[in-house]
């Protein structure tokens, strides 16, 4: 199988999704990331090891919290960061695109953080640039946000480290979120046994139980003894026509307050993606309450993102080297 | 002690745990208020946990503090090789201002491990003064850094590869390899 995320030795290459991404991979990510949670304690938040590299963040879509943490990701690696605001035109977008990035090639990129409204984005850039350069997708369309899927599995690996036994719960609208499947690959590759979605059938992708997870509509049963519940955000921006009757009827229904989270175990932790729609899918007092952990999600978002991007950029002139003892 | 010929065999390799034993003796004398030790993963790091055993008397009287580094994000071959698959966080939870340090690792060769792990100490804080504490300097140093301390002075064939590992008992043994590119 071709996959384009891999090099011929099998390292990574792009990061473009989870999916197709081997246990392996994962792991050396996690691992990775856990190493640079510390740099930012420290006197000097900096390593040294993009020094001279540049890399380009590519938005033809707003998203300032990922363009912020990947600026700063990048930044604590050394590398000099241009963001570009690039609004998307309507017509030839595809041209569009390969033209900025020709450009910016020609101005010696090394690598690109790709952030678009439509799917495939990050594929085309990737299979365009030549094997030198490498290409992060910062989420595009519905399709796929990996490094949003690598944080939330590196926070619950902190805090809930034994994954073989955990049961996760993932509420909301699991139909327009880009994160909710990759989340669910990565947390069955890496053994969660568990894992459910808890929404409405208008919200749920259809077959979704082929995912390998269980389905529940109501929030008494699905949150019942789990671990970890992941809120989504309710996407008002990507919805379109009547799904739902009223944000306020969602709350009642499918909100997460203190009162439904006493359902879940006493030591569960609550996540969300961000940004929050408070009111709507939690409730304020949860959000930032003892349990909750969207804010170690943002600062564990840095880690994650640097770490790909070290992985990515190092070893360019190489072929795989026997893994060297200190000398 | 020192043995100043080329490829050496295994039989001749000194005993890790004997040197452990006269690395400790001379670091002895280094110990003082304000010294701290800190491992190079991941021989290094074996060495700093035994050494925490061997010198309890100093490092309780002087109330020494330790650390581990891995210099992996700050290598100088990391742009031809890349990340290491395995990685492990520095643990540095002292304040490095003002200390004298003391850097412990398994094989000084090249010197470029040193020098990765000062850039990386000096990101902590500003030392008073760093020092190197090797069990084995197998010679071929390409930077001007050379280890205060040394147990053994063992002279190597480029294609030579000297690694301490740690058998099953964690006790501590010396391995070497013939390796195409054993430069490090």
């Amino acid at each position: 199988m071709n996959n384009p995320q891999l090099d011929a030795d099998g390292n990574l290459k792009h990061l473009l999704s989870i999916e197709g991404l081997p246990k392996r991979i994962l792991n050396q990510i996690l691992d990775t990331a856990e190493s640079f949670v510390g740099v930012a304690e420290r006197e000097v938040k900096k390593v040294p090891l993009l020094r001279g590299k540049t890399v380009c963040n590519l938005f033809f879509e707003n998203s300032t919290r990922t363009r912020t943490t990947f600026e700063i990701a990048a930044k604590r690696l050394s590398a000099d960061v241009i963001s570009l605001n690039v609004s998307t035109s309507s017509q030839s977008k595809g041209e569009t695109i390969l033209d900025t990035v020709d450009n910016l090639i020609a101005m010696h990129a090394d690598m690109f953080v790709v952030r678009h409204g439509q799917s495939g984005a990050a594929h085309l850039i990737a299979k365009h640039v030549p094997a030198h350069i490498h290409v992060v997708n910062a989420g595009d369309g519905r399709h796929s946000h990996p490094t949003q899927g690598l944080l939330d599995v590196f926070t619950i690996r902190k805090y809930k480290p034994e994954l073989h036994n955990l049961r996760i719960a993932i509420v909301g609208d699991v139909l327009h979120s880009r994160v909710a499947r990759s989340e669910i690959h990565a947390l069955t590759t890496l053994g969660v046994p568990e894992i459910r979605v808890i929404a409405p059938k208008t919200l749920l992708p259809t077959q979704v139980e082929k995912l390998g997870v269980h389905v529940f509509h109501d929030m008494e049963q699905g949150l019942k003894d789990v671990d970890v519940v992941m809120m989504l955000r309710l996407q008002n921006e990507r919805m379109s026509g009547a799904m739902l009757p009223s944000s306020q009827e969602y709350f009642k229904t499918y909100g997460l307050t203190q009162d439904k989270l006493k359902l879940a175990k006493p030591d569960a932790i609550v996540m969300h993606p961000g940004p929050m729609n408070r009111g709507v899918e939690i409730d304020s007092t949860v959000a930032d309450g003892k349990q909750s952990v969207i804010l170690p999600q943002v600062t564990y978002g840095i880690a994650i993102r640097m770490a790909v991007m070290a992985i990515l950029a190092g070893g360019n002139s190489s072929t795989s080297s026997p893994a060297g003892a200190a000398a | 002690m020192a043995k100043n010929h080329s490829n050496v065999t295994v039989s001749e390799l000194p005993s890790a745990e004997e040197l452990l034993k006269v690395l400790a003796q001379k670091i002895t004398p280094l110990l003082q208020e304000n010294t701290a030790l800190v491992g190079i993963h991941s021989g290094g790091v074996w060495l700093l946990e035994r050494l925490l055993v061997l010198l309890q008397d100093p490092i309780q009287k002087y109330h020494i503090e330790h650390g581990t580094l891995d210099v992996s994000f700050y290598r100088d071959d990391y742009s031809q090789r890349g990340l290491k698959a395995e990685n492990r966080p520095s643990q540095i939870s002292f304040e490095v201002e003002n200390k004298h340090i003391i850097l412990i690792d398994d094989v000084f060769y090249t010197g470029r491990t040193t020098r990765a792990a000062m850039n990386e100490l000096f990101d902590y804080g500003r030392p008073a003064s760093i020092s190197l504490a090797a069990l084995v300097d197998r010679g071929g140093r390409e930077l001007p850094i050379a280890p205060q301390v040394v147990a053994a002075n063992i002279t190597l064939e480029a294609s030579q590869r000297l690694q301490l590992i740690q058998l099953a008992d964690e006790s501590l043994a010396l391995a070497l390899n013939q390796h195409d590119s054993a430069r490090t």
